[in-house]
């Protein structure tokens, strides 16, 4: 009776602020922290650009005084930011037209490409994805055998250096993928894929050997922009994205990142990841799956196969995130929280379900001390909800901080659907 | 009786000498012998089904002067003893390109599309239309590749150039190389050659199987309407050669199955009794295959066994690949059981010398004797009206034949010599020495005891050196016998023997590896112990898997093999002729009503009551379906799909191909269907893409996976075409090479819409006055325009409109387009600013059916928002949410739920517009779209709220039958490992014993979209 009278109390001061936002209680949210646990009516308080406070309601006597902005956010939900790991989102905006298209560079071996700095902060495409809850992306350069380095981009900013949480986070590294022979297809061009494979394989191994042997020698005669660019990965200061999809091949990175030392690889892509779990988790190498919208490989497949992987590998321990890397993937980063959700009727808990595009994710990107869960200490990067996030039903964002600060949640397409309900008289 | 036979011989020979006359002059005086040839005491096969034992055979000048038993040989023949040995009429191949240039594929004129034909003369307008091909004046013998048949047993061919829709004639000859070609025509054409691939034309159109098709369809109406206004019209070549070629036995390359149902679609039409080319896949629809009731040409290119030792590598074949490999030996015999007239041929088999060995093989799997020898004689013969002349041994045909050593068709037996008209091909010694036994071989340098065994033809040998036994080279010709051996002590040695008939010994002189010559001799001691001799091994228990339906992953074997496919299919254990529902949460569709806890109850099909508590009926055949905490809705309807298809979704080499139908080219075992049952589609519109401004016409499909093409097709449904505006019509994304193609502009859209319904109105205009007119006589009858055709019945309201489309502008334009020249746009599709015109669109009647949040692809699609749907609706536009996507309609209840979040709708209308509203656009909502009683049992039981993102699929039930079962499914999963497994275990044994393997391939599936294009696919970037 008592607490309810509190709340209510709160509920009369909804969205009451002074104006300086730099200390702000959410209060009575079903708070879904990213790391598996719920609270069921919580307390979040902001405090400058952290979270200072996380806690849940019951019993609660809070001095609401302290505030700059309390805000009663009874029946809803917080969530932490959710996170797009390996994309092309702010790298362009009609796709097709290639004048917009800023995510590949000529080249084979590109390490010192950076993808931060082509990120355009006022991309159309990415308000509409902010809208729905992702408030992170991990913007990442294509092609050649190494594409060059990624970085942590917030989803708002007023240039790229204002958006950016982590410069440069790891390489991305496109393994050869072991040749097969397609029907119908010539012997010779087969046998020429085949030669190629073999080329890249070898081509890699001297470019890290060269790397290393760079990187050691405290007096090089000339500064070499690809070698330098390796510096970090060697290290083991970031991470080495590794993209392969087949078991043998991820057999063979397994033996590559121990052969050069690579001490934070990471899969990306791991179609057949499901198979070999084990080695996975033995080799402490996290994946970022493929996305779960996505068609079965192999005709023989299960159906639900791809629905289900999520599952297979949370059963077998093996860390990883999901991602929006495919067709339309800029566009339809919007639509991860769904591909988190579409995962719990085949296995997966909601909060499990969550982990894989929050706590996960920030984990595998070595950002888990600032993001990924509701806690105290992290960065205030939060989403509210009036209902449920992963379900299409019920997603609906109504208000969201980075670092403590509130963001736009319009974009051009809801300001259209404003225009023209007005054209028509609808409500 | 003598004498009669003696003047009878010379009478006959006398006729020949006539008949031989040659117009070459020659150098010298001529060879003619004119020998009579009597091959005696031999078993013949005069035709494939008679057998003379100790039979004769009179040939005299190529051909055969008389065939039987117990016959007078007259004293001047040259006789030839075949005693215990075989004649059969030699082979026929049908399907041949001997002596033929090989295909020369034409490079274009200039990068980019090629619109016209490039043919120098008065030919018609498509290169594809080989009809002025003569094979007859193009053949010349090749003496290499006719000795690769003759070996096989072959003596003459149907030879035709393998290359476009119409290929002109082949010609029928004899494979006696030889000679002068002159010499060995038969017949100069013999049949005329047909498919649907348009060769080495390098023209764009047709760029795929629907638009060949229908090439090849138009050519024929061409044809006919050139025939009946002979002199009238311009004169054509090509249709000249059509007409000509119409009066020959026509064969038609298919290649596959559903190819040759295809064709047999076309034939019918056109009262063409097609000769079918196979691809030896038949067995796989067997039924189907009877049905058309058409003759086959089958090839015999079994797959090699794979190499599954990798268990990765073994990953990457699918259950099809695994089960073809099985199962295509028993082809054949499958098509002799089915009663299926048929011929052998030697096509696609790579390696000719297997040609024997494989038909061997059908006979292992069933295949009978007689029909083996049937389908290489007299079948060939008669398909092409050749079977007074080849493919059996009687008076006057050709002397073609073979002589081989034991019956053909036993795994040992070899082929001696083939003749053919008259000329010998020496393989093998007709009666060589014996030399099987055990020797001693003498020499000064030591004693080796020598044996010589196997077959009299093929002897293999072993020499016994200090007890080991080693192999022995050898050569025997005629008597001399050259012999090599090493010798651990002294090196090499050689010897040269002749053969002493008395003594069965061999004599003569041995060199040593140091040079020193000695008199070598080999001992015959004894003769070969063939009392341990195994008689007949039997042949192990074939333990062939079933053949399923459809063949490959998640079909089933049927119950029953035999009656027709639908009796059988009916048979099912998952078949039932009534099903209760019980318990349900039902979303009728009945305005926002959901009924809580209610039974449905269905009987053959159809809905037949909906309440709550239904007895359960007692009947056995009934199921009962326990519901409680389920969903059950209407079957999800996807009004724009792609899957299903075969070879193209774009017929885009011109600006209209209304003549082209999606309808032609339905895969029904794409495994995309099952994979859309399990997320509840029942119904899809498979369109042509949207390549451009007028595309093909749609096809409605029921997603009856298991079931044959023409079994999938929603039964009397409106005719549906495919327009379409904007970028992918102009081309906008297709590279710069792609600027040659009219429309560029969306002005250019505007106008070929005019200009062909302009032509459709004329066309239909003068089709009904000539179809009034009572003076039939004089009045030249208007040309059949299949494009026009369908664009006519547009405007007689007997056709609709599904019209891809983005923009505002456009989409305005293509209703002021309609309403000018008096015809409605059904439905606009994927409209994604279908919310900026949709007062206009709700004015004119226009449907939409557009994505639930697609944007950002291209430049058309920036201002599209996801709210498009939800405004739509308010404004009383009847919108449906699509797929356009193989891996979305898995989840169109996910898509259409998106609206909820996306502009507010309520869960009853998101609902609808993947049920009742695509229903009400296709013109199906009396039978499908929600559940009411009478409407068809399209139905899906879902576990959850089926708008829920964590709902799925318990069960698919389409005409009140279960087409997917999560149940069921997982069984399935199971026999397929466990089929899997067996066939594993059986390639991995066949690797063992020796058997060469190949590899595994994967085959990459084609998913198509609006815009996929074939071979020019990779030059897009867009999509959609």
């Amino acid at each position: 009776m008592k607490k309810n009278y509190i709340i209510g109390l709160f509920s009369l001061l909804a969205v009451l602020s002074n104006g300086q936002n730099n200390h702000i209680a959410l209060l009575n949210a079903m708070a879904h922290i990213g790391n598996g646990e719920v609270i069921e009516s919580s307390l979040v308080v902001i405090k400058d650009n952290k979270i200072e406070v996380v806690q849940s309601t019951k019993g609660l006597r809070l001095d609401y005084k302290s505030f700059d902005t309390v805000i009663d956010l009874a029946g809803k939900h917080i969530y932490p930011a959710l996170i797009n790991v390996n994309s092309i989102l702010g790298l362009h905006d009609a796709e097709a037209v290639r004048a917009t298209q800023d995510y590949g560079e000529v080249g084979y071996l590109n390490p010192h490409i950076r993808a931060l700095i082509a990120y355009n902060t006022d991309n159309l495409i990415i308000p509409t994805v902010r809208s729905n809850g992702i408030l992170y992306t991990q913007v990442t350069p294509r092609g050649g055998l190494i594409s060059g380095s990624s970085s942590i981009m917030a989803l708002a900013g007023w240039n790229w250096e204002d958006a950016v949480l982590k410069a440069d986070d790891g390489i991305h590294l496109n393994y050869p993928q072991h040749v097969i022979q397609r029907k119908n297809e010539e012997e010779s061009h087969y046998k020429d894929a085949a030669k190629r494979y073999q080329e890249d394989l070898r081509n890699l191994e001297t470019f890290f050997t060269d790397a290393i042997s760079y990187i050691k020698n405290p007096a090089n005669p000339e500064k070499n922009l690809r070698y330098e660019a390796m510096r970090k990965v060697l290290s083991g200061e970031a991470n080495l994205y590794v993209h392969v999809e087949r078991a043998r091949d991820m057999l063979s990175v397994i033996n590559f990142v121990q052969k050069f030392g690579i001490s934070k690889p990471v899969i990306v892509g791991g179609k057949d990841a499901y198979i070999i779990t084990r080695e996975l988790k033995n080799s402490k190498l996290p994946v970022i799956l493929n996305r779960v919208n996505e068609l079965p490989d192999r005709t023989d497949d299960d159906v639900d196969l791809v629905y289900r992987m999520p599952y297979l590998l949370q059963k077998d321990s093996v860390l990883f995130c999901l991602q929006m890397e495919g067709n339309m993937e800029a566009m339809n980063s919007r639509n991860l929280p769904f591909n988190a959700g579409e995962t719990v009727a085949y296995g997966l808990t909601k909060e499990q379900a969550l982990s894989t595009i929050t706590l996960n994710a920030a984990k595998i990107l070595g950002i888990s001390h600032l993001l990924g869960s509701i806690e105290e200490g992290k960065l205030a990067s939060l989403v509210i909800s009036e209902g449920d996030i992963l379900d299409m039903r019920s997603n609906n964002i109504t208000l969201a901080y980075i670092s403590g600060k509130k963001i736009d949640l319009t974009n051009r397409q809801n300001e259209l659907n404003t225009k023209y309900k007005n054209k028509y008289g609808i409500k | 009786m003598k004498s009669f036979a003696l003047v009878w011989i010379l009478c006959l020979s006398l006729l020949f000498r006539v008949s031989a006359q040659s117009t070459f002059p020659s150098n010298g005086a001529p060879y003619n012998p004119h020998t009579l040839i009597a091959f005696i005491n031999a078993t013949i096969f005069t035709d494939c089904e008679t057998q003379i034992n100790n039979g004769v055979l009179l040939i005299k000048d190529g051909k055969v002067m008389a065939v039987g038993e117990k016959m007078e040989v007259p004293p001047y023949a040259s006789v030839i003893d075949l005693k215990g040995k075989y004649i059969y009429p030699a082979f026929i191949d049908l399907y041949s390109e001997y002596g033929l240039p090989s295909t020369k594929y034409e490079k274009k004129t200039q990068p980019g599309p090629q619109m016209e034909s490039t043919l120098k003369g008065a030919f018609g307008w498509n290169m594809a239309i080989r009809s002025n091909i003569e094979s007859f004046k193009l053949v010349e013998h090749n003496s290499e590749k006719a000795e690769e048949l003759k070996k096989i047993g072959f003596g003459s061919v149907v030879s035709h150039s393998n290359d476009g829709i119409v290929r002109g004639s082949g010609v029928l000859l004899n494979l006696n190389a030889s000679k002068r070609v002159n010499e060995s025509i038969i017949r100069d054409k013999a049949a005329g050659f047909y498919s649907f691939s348009k060769g080495s034309s390098p023209q764009d159109y047709p760029s795929s199987l629907t638009g060949g098709i229908a090439l090849l369809r138009q050519t024929y109406y061409d044809a006919q309407w050139y025939k009946e206004n002979k002199g009238k019209t311009d004169y054509n070549i090509s249709l000249e050669d059509v007409i000509a070629l119409q009066s020959l036995p026509s064969i038609f390359e298919s290649n596959d199955k559903y190819n040759s149902l295809r064709a047999a679609k076309v034939g019918k039409e056109f009262n063409i009794k097609y000769i079918l080319k196979g691809g030896g896949n038949e067995y796989q629809r067997i039924s189907d295959i009877r049905g058309t009731s058409l003759n086959y040409i089958i090839p015999v290119n079994f797959p090699e066994p794979y190499d599954v030792e990798d268990p990765y590598d073994a990953e990457l074949l699918s259950l099809a690949d695994l089960k073809h490999w099985e199962l295509a030996p028993s082809n054949p015999a499958a098509l002799e059981k089915n009663n299926i007239p048929f011929a052998f041929t030697t096509a696609d088999l790579k390696d000719k010398s297997q040609f024997l060995k494989n038909i061997r093989k059908a006979i292992q799997y069933g295949l009978s004797e007689k029909m083996a020898l049937k389908a290489l004689t007299a079948s060939p013969a008669s398909f092409i009206n050749a079977g007074d002349k080849i493919g059996a041994l009687k008076k006057e045909y050709y002397a073609n034949f073979f002589i081989s050593n034991k019956p053909i068709f036993q795994e040992d037996a070899l082929i001696l010599q083939t003749w053919v008209a008259g000329e010998p091909n020496v393989y093998s010694e007709l009666d060589p020495i014996d030399i099987r036994g055990n020797y001693l071989l003498n020499m000064s340098a030591g004693k080796y005891k020598v044996k010589f065994s196997g077959e009299v033809q093929k002897p293999v040998s072993q020499i016994t050196i200090d007890t080991t036994k080693r192999s022995l080279n050898f050569t025997i010709t005629k008597t001399i016998l050259n012999l090599s051996f090493q010798n651990d002590s002294s090196g090499v040695i050689r010897a040269t023997l002749n053969y002493n008939k008395q003594t069965k010994n061999f004599e003569g002189r041995g060199q040593l590896s140091n040079g020193d010559w000695q008199t070598a001799s080999l001992v015959f001691v004894s003769a070969l112990d063939t009392s341990k001799k195994q008689s007949a091994t039997n042949k192990p228990a074939l333990n062939l898997g079933k053949v399923i339906y459809p063949f490959g992953a998640y079909g089933e074997a049927l119950p029953e093999e035999g009656g027709s496919f639908k009796e059988s299919w009916n048979k099912f254990k998952n078949r039932y002729s009534a099903i209760l529902i019980k318990d349900a949460t039902v979303w009728t569709n009945s305005g926002d009503t959901v009924l809580k806890e209610y039974d449905v109850y269905i009987v053959q099909g159809k809905i037949v009551r909906i309440a709550p508590n239904i007895d359960a009926p007692a009947m056995a055949f009934a199921k009962v379906i326990d519901a409680k905490g389920k969903h059950l809705t209407p079957g999800i309807i996807d009004e724009h799909s792609h899957i299903a298809l075969t070879a193209g979704v774009n017929e885009g080499a011109q600006a209209s191909s209304a003549e082209v139908r999606m309808g032609d080219v339905i895969n029904p075992e794409d495994i995309n269907i099952y994979r859309q049952l399990s997320g509840g589609v029942t119904t899809s519109q498979l369109l042509h893409g949207s390549a451009n401004p007028i595309g093909g016409q749609s096809v409605l499909i029921k997603l009856r996976w298991g079931h044959g093409a023409e079994d999938l097709k929603y039964e009397n449904a409106d005719g549906f075409i495919k327009f379409a505006l904007g970028e992918n019509v102009k081309q906008s994304n297709w590279g710069d090479l792609n600027r040659v193609r009219f429309p560029q502009s969306r002005m250019g859209v505007e106008q070929v819409y005019y200009d062909f319904f302009t032509r459709a109105r004329e066309y239909d205009a003068s089709m009904q006055a000539f179809g009034k007119s009572t003076a039939r006589v004089g009045v030249t009858a208007p040309r059949r325009d299949l494009e026009l055709e369908a664009l006519a019945e547009i405007l007689n309201k007997k056709r609709f409109i599904t019209c891809h489309s983005y923009v505002q502008s456009e989409i305005n334009m293509l209703m002021h387009v309609a309403d000018s020249v008096g015809f409605k746009v059904n439905t606009f599709t994927h409209i994604l600013e279908g919310y900026k015109v949709a007062d206009k669109m709700k004015a004119h009647g226009a449907s939409a059916s557009t994505f639930s949040d697609w944007w950002a692809y291209k430049n058309e699609v920036m201002e599209a928002i996801p709210y498009n749907a939800a405004i739509l609706t308010r404004v009383g536009v009847n919108t449906a949410i699509n797929s356009d996507d193989a891996e979305m309609a898995r989840r169109l209840n996910q898509e259409a739920a998106k609206s909820i979040k996306y502009g507010g709708l309520s869960e009853t209308e998101a609902l609808k517009m993947v049920t009742l509203n695509p229903a009400k656009m296709l013109h199906i909502d009396d039978k499908v779209g929600s559940i009411r009683v009478g409407k068809m049992a399209d139905l899906v039981l879902w576990t959850d709220d089926p708008l829920s993102v964590y709902a799925k699929v318990d069960k698919t039930i389409i005409d009140g039958q279960i087409y997917f079962d999560r149940t069921e499914d997982a069984k399935l999963r199971e026999e397929m490992k466990a089929e899997r497994a067996r066939l594993i275990s059986k390639l991995i044994l066949e690797k063992k014993s020796g058997t060469a393997v190949v590899k595994p391939q994967v085959k990459p599936q084609q998913l198509y979209h609006c815009n996929t294009l074939e071979g020019v696919s990779e030059t897009i970037t867009g999509e959609r």
